[in-house]
């Protein structure tokens, strides 16, 4: 009984958290936007080109066999899919992250700084079974690769 | 941020430091809605994480709520030594931020 008294009150804190939460999101719509190092049409961009053209410039790229992506062939949970990148290109300056299958593609962009090799890892949400991109932009230009992930559970839905 | 949101470890192997850090954050996306209520929960996500060792900046990474949740970053970078200090900091969408260091073994 007084577990379920508890269970009462946490989620009723809850659902006030949520409504602050809501407020909070509202009010600092304008402050996003001065965030202006976020590459925001980016992430919000629902195809791939053209997360690519307000991320790296460019929609264009080539596939490349320096780029190597780890990734596991059946991801179990769609929620958390380690993904690592390493790229055996010279001057190396970026990398950007896409999910092809998931409604806001483009997942990350990482930028390469002082002496910074490129080699990220990281784990990703997807929303269902398709491939992963990595493009690498080094000296000016964009390289690919792409690896299917085939998922069981999608990790973007709720 | 009252509680410590960022663990990092940075090695050193040879020339190159391995930095692999875990952050703690809810990572929402915006588009996931509430069970209960149905209402679409408001996207709380990291949005831009900078490592800096040695007054430079290593890497700048942007993120989207496509990240998983307590986002795990490994990343590898020249010309440090043992002893020097990586901080690592993070933005997110609701303008809330935190930093920790650590020392490079």
């Amino acid at each position: 009984m007084t577990t379920n008294i508890k269970r009462r009150v946490f989620l009723k804190g809850s659902v006030a958290a949520g409504t602050v939460g809501i407020a909070v999101g509202a009010g600092l719509l304008a402050p996003q936007a001065v965030l202006a190092a976020w590459p925001k049409a980016a992430f919000e961009a629902k195809s791939i080109d053209d997360a690519l053209k307000n991320a790296m410039g460019d929609a264009s790229s080539s596939a490349s066999d320096a780029i190597k992506i780890k990734a596991p062939d059946i991801a179990e949970n769609g929620a958390v899919v380690p993904v690592s990148v390493s790229a055996s290109l010279d001057g190396a300056e970026s990398i950007a992250l896409l999910a092809e299958g998931n409604a806001q593609p483009l997942v990350a962009t990482f930028a390469m700084g002082a002496g910074a090799l490129a080699d990220v890892s990281t784990r990703i949400k997807m929303g269902k079974t398709s491939d992963v991109i990595a493009i690498v932009k080094a000296g000016g230009k964009l390289h690919s690769a792409r690896k299917s992930v085939k998922v069981t559970i999608g990790g973007c839905g709720g | 941020m009252a509680k410590k949101s960022i663990k990092i470890r940075a090695k050193l192997k040879g020339d190159t430091t391995q930095v692999k850090t875990l952050m703690t954050h809810p990572m929402e996306t915006g588009l996931r809605k509430d069970k209960k209520t149905g209402k679409l929960i408001p996207a709380h996500f990291i949005n831009e994480v900078t490592a800096e060792s040695g007054g430079k900046t290593v890497m700048t990474a942007y993120w989207s709520g496509g990240i998983s949740k307590n986002p795990y970053l490994s990343f590898s970078f020249d010309g440090a030594s043992a002893g020097d200090e990586v901080t690592i900091s993070w933005k997110d969408n609701q303008g809330g931020s935190d930093s920790a260091s650590a020392k490079i073994k």
